[in-house]
């Protein structure tokens, strides 16, 4: 009896910061080194191969690393902004490359949220109210999401083939085309890349915006139903504020991973990109280990670094100031 | 939301578009696997000139993919395990300590699973590089470097969702254990590991499928002594012919493992994942 009534107590909105007196910390010993040796593995690890490899980059972007000096780093002549230069210097080769890159990843990014939020959304409101069968879609709309990212590619990659894939042969069995044009290669390659990511993200945003539309209370519904609105009305007014907090975090989430997306650029065009396909983190990564110049990529990726992490604050600023003000 | 006729409509063409769209590349790569090579060399056809399961049989002569099997399976395995063992650890740590740097640390590792993996790799490179050089240890094209990037890959979040679930377990059963004469690790053993067990096999699928998908590192990581899958099944096409229906036959070899785990464990791996975004 006594049970239940503590667990009434402790129970309502989940917090991690429960500051009663948990029964493990009665123990004045334990207390005070027992949490940092259970944290002590995560910690060393995350250092190695986060924290430390975040810091040694910055300081490789200040160094002339190149092949010669890999294996003694500590000999590698320093170069200033020397990297900075060469990579945001638009009139010279790498750096028209780089921004060309930039240009190419932000609509790259931009469009891919874009739909796969507009498919998410629309999927999930379709599948709001129960049906039969409505389970059979769910776990079939799941799979593209649990593939492994190289093998649901390396499938696009096949039917975008020019002679042999299967979207030339749609498209000309719909008259869409009467020539077969390229998709791996030249300016279709972006279109390529924004059907194939979407295809990838788009059960991401549906599986997100389903589970916020669960937490909707029908009541809410209902009322409106009441006075008559029909159900775009109530998408509008009850569907949307509702997920806002959701809608949120999610489009932030699918613009870094976007944003920084290697697996779809490099399955699909392999070493070669074409111009038009070539994202910002495909384009850095055959900087530094295609020609070997490390201090010009290590520059090119602290200045991605620096670019995602003032968009990310803005958002929050704006999204976080207009919260309040509603 | 009423079920009007519109409505109907309206969920009808959802559900037959984006049916579509994620079905065809599914129908693509198993009727594929099924194809004699003439058949994907020409012009594409929607179904075999004649069924055969040759593609599957003739998949592990063309590139040593048992190997490439062995390698991602060990590595994965490796991966899941560590990773979900140090989770927990750590978990427990964030779920039932106050201690001081605690927030500092659930930040600082969740920050760290927002940057993009482009950032880490040449340097990370380059260190396990100079490790080597240093004293001995191969990191580079060894399984065990791939092990230990890959198994920290997957800890921040697995970190957060354990904790999560941890929370959701009240303390009063720790206490119960306590006063039964086990210590804080006997009360994490019997009392809150168990109850979280749907938390753990969800951080355990995530872990699974990072390792067993991850592209990026693996391309500059591997040689051929510890190429994984998802790097070898490209070197189908650097041969002078395109085995496209071998290259659709791995894939969906090594798609099932990890889609079957995903479909089983979907109701507890879609409530952590998607509790992020709601939270």
């Amino acid at each position: 009896m006594s049970v239940a009534t503590t667990d009434a107590t402790t129970a309502g909105p989940p917090q991690k910061k429960a500051p009663k007196k948990a029964g493990l910390e009665h123990r004045p010993g334990l207390r005070r080194w027992l949490p940092y040796a259970l944290l002590a593995p995560a910690v060393v690890l995350e250092l190695f191969i986060h924290i430390v490899p975040m810091l040694v980059g910055i300081w490789v972007s200040f160094v002339k690393l190149t092949r010669i000096y890999i294996a003694n780093w500590s000999q590698a002549p320093g170069a200033g902004l020397g990297n900075y230069k060469v990579a945001i210097d638009f009139d010279n080769a790498v750096g028209e490359g780089l921004l060309k890159s930039f240009g190419v990843t932000i609509v790259f990014s931009l469009v891919t949220v874009g739909l796969s939020w507009v498919l998410g959304m629309a999927a999930a409101v379709a599948l709001q109210p129960a049906f039969r069968g409505r389970n059979l879609v769910r776990t079939l709309f799941l799979v593209p999401y649990a593939l492994p990212a190289y093998a649901g590619i390396l499938t696009w990659n096949f039917m975008l083939q020019r002679d042999t894939g299967a979207v030339n042969h749609v498209l000309n069995q719909l008259h869409l085309t009467s020539d077969r044009p390229f998709w791996l290669i030249g300016g279709n390659a972006l279109a390529a890349l924004i059907t194939v990511a979407t295809w990838k993200l788009w059960t991401f945003a549906f599986l997100t915006l389903m589970a916020g539309l669960q937490s909707i209370p029908n009541e809410l519904y209902e009322a409106a139903s009441v006075d008559g609105a029909g159900n775009l009305r109530q998408w509008r007014n009850i569907t949307l504020p509702q997920l806002r907090p959701v809608n949120l975090v999610l489009v932030l989430v699918l613009f870094l991973w976007t944003f920084s997306d290697f697996n779809t650029p490099y399955v699909l065009f392999g070493t070669a990109q074409p111009p038009a396909g070539d994202l910002i983190t495909f384009h850095i990564y055959n900087a530094s280990f295609l020609t070997w110049n490390f201090g010009t990529g290590a520059a090119m990726s602290v200045l991605l670094l620096i670019f995602l992490m003032i968009v990310t604050g803005i958002y929050l600023l704006v999204t976080g100031r207009r919260s309040r003000r509603a | 939301m009423r079920e009007t006729r519109g409505f109907k409509i309206y969920r009808g063409v959802v559900l037959a578009v984006l049916g579509l769209f994620v079905l065809i590349p599914l129908y693509v790569m198993v009727t594929s696997s099924l194809k004699p090579l003439k058949d994907v060399q020409g012009a594409f056809t929607w179904w075999p000139s004649n069924l055969t399961i040759a593609p599957f049989i003739d998949m592990w002569k063309t590139v040593p993919l048992a190997r490439y099997f062995v390698n991602s399976t060990i590595v994965a395995v490796a991966a899941t395990v560590f990773s979900v063992a140090i989770a927990i650890l750590a978990a427990f740590a964030v779920s039932r300590f106050r201690f001081r740097g605690r927030t500092t640390f659930t930040t600082t590792v969740l920050s760290t699973q927002m940057f993009p993996g482009v950032l880490f790799l040449l340097p990370l490179y380059l260190i396990f590089v100079n490790i080597n050089n240093e004293f001995g240890l191969q990191l580079v094209g060894t399984r065990l470097g791939l092990i230990i990037t890959y198994l920290t890959f997957s800890l921040p979040f697995s970190i957060w969702m354990l904790a999560g679930y941890f929370d959701s377990i009240p303390r009063e059963l720790d206490e119960a254990a306590l006063v039964d004469g086990c210590g804080p690790m006997g009360a994490l053993a019997r009392v809150v590991l168990p109850a979280a067990r749907p938390g753990v096999i969800a951080v355990a699928i995530y872990s699974f499928m990072t390792a067993w998908g991850e592209v990026l590192f693996a391309s500059v990581m591997t040689t051929e002594a510890n190429r994984t899958l998802s790097v070898g099944l490209r070197q189908y096409s650097t041969q002078t012919n395109i085995y496209w229906n071998q290259i659709m036959a791995a894939a969906l070899v090594v798609s099932i493992p990890v889609v079957i785990g995903f479909l089983l464990a979907q109701r507890h791996f879609v409530a952590g994942v998607t509790a992020g975004a709601v939270k």
